[in-house]
């Protein structure tokens, strides 16, 4: 008879959800070595890591919650801090990427903001 | 929306105040009382009655991490194939939102959602110009933000 008390079963579903963090983030590495040019890496570079460091920041909440009877409040503020900081980021390199003239990946098949930049330059 | 949750604070406290009962127990207590009174006086106030947009905004955390999570996996699959097959650009997308805390929030939320990132807002803050990892139909991926985001954020502030 398999008998596991709540700390183990809550042990084992944090575990969990840190290893996802964990290879989610692993992916979006390798994803910075593979994609092609700034746009598609910085896909990769900002979100999927957004994503696992909520993973992981959640998993620790949880560990100290949980199993060290400890309510962090700073790990959801850290949670929201991020999310409210990444998207920023990305938007703002893939911005300046975009005015200083970096060009796209040769197979990309749209380009609607090209004939746009030259006019929104002297706007700005 | 703001202006109805002070009231609704104020009969909790006033709530309090006649019980003279200072606990937490009470302040809520008070506040289910006073939520039940506003949405009797719901007519006499020029908005809606406050408690839909909560739910507005709680729909709207809900469809986000949804749509996080999917694409995420989406985006997941097109890195570990062993051939690279993905089609990127620049697509131009128009939206209705006026406010500009709305056109924030919907960039924000499409940044983050994995596939599609915001590289331009036009000036006059009516196109948003959005790069996707991979785009074989323009129009799929704009009518997917219109019917989750966009929906939902006008849903909050209507």
């Amino acid at each position: 008879m398999l008998s596991l008390s709540v700390n183990e079963i809550s042990g084992l579903i944090i575990g969990i959800i840190v290893f996802l963090g964990s290879v989610l983030s692993l992916i979006s590495a390798i994803g910075l070595v593979r994609l092609p040019d700034i746009y598609t890496r910085s896909h990769a570079a900002t979100k999927s890591a957004t994503l696992s460091v909520l993973c992981i920041l959640f998993g620790l909440f949880l560990f100290f919650t949980v199993i060290k009877d400890y309510v962090s409040a700073r790990i959801l503020l850290g949670i929201v801090f991020v999310f409210i900081t990444a998207p920023v980021g990305g938007h703002l390199i893939s911005r300046a990427a975009y005015h200083s003239g970096v060009s796209l990946w040769e197979s990309s098949i749209h380009d609607e903001l090209n004939g746009k930049k030259d006019k929104q330059h002297t706007s700005s | 929306m703001s202006f109805q949750l002070i009231i609704n604070l104020i009969i909790a406290v006033i709530w309090m105040f006649l019980n003279n009962a200072w606990t937490v127990s009470g302040l809520v207590s008070g506040y289910v009382i006073g939520l039940g009174i506003l949405f009797l006086l719901r007519n006499f106030f020029p908005s809606r009655f406050y408690f839909i947009g909560v739910m507005a905004i709680l729909k709207l955390i809900v469809i986000f991490l949804k749509e996080l999570i999917l694409s995420s996996v989406e985006v997941m699959g097109q890195i570990m194939q062993p051939k690279l097959n993905i089609q990127p650009g620049i697509f131009a997308m128009d939206i209705k939102l006026k406010k500009e805390w709305e056109v924030t929030v919907l960039s924000c939320l499409i940044t983050l959602t994995p596939g599609t990132l915001v590289v331009d807002v036009s000036p006059d803050n009516k196109t948003l110009y959005i790069h996707a990892m991979h785009l074989p139909d323009v129009e799929k991926a704009k009518s997917d933000i219109k019917n989750t985001f966009e929906k939902a954020i006008q849903g909050v502030s209507r």
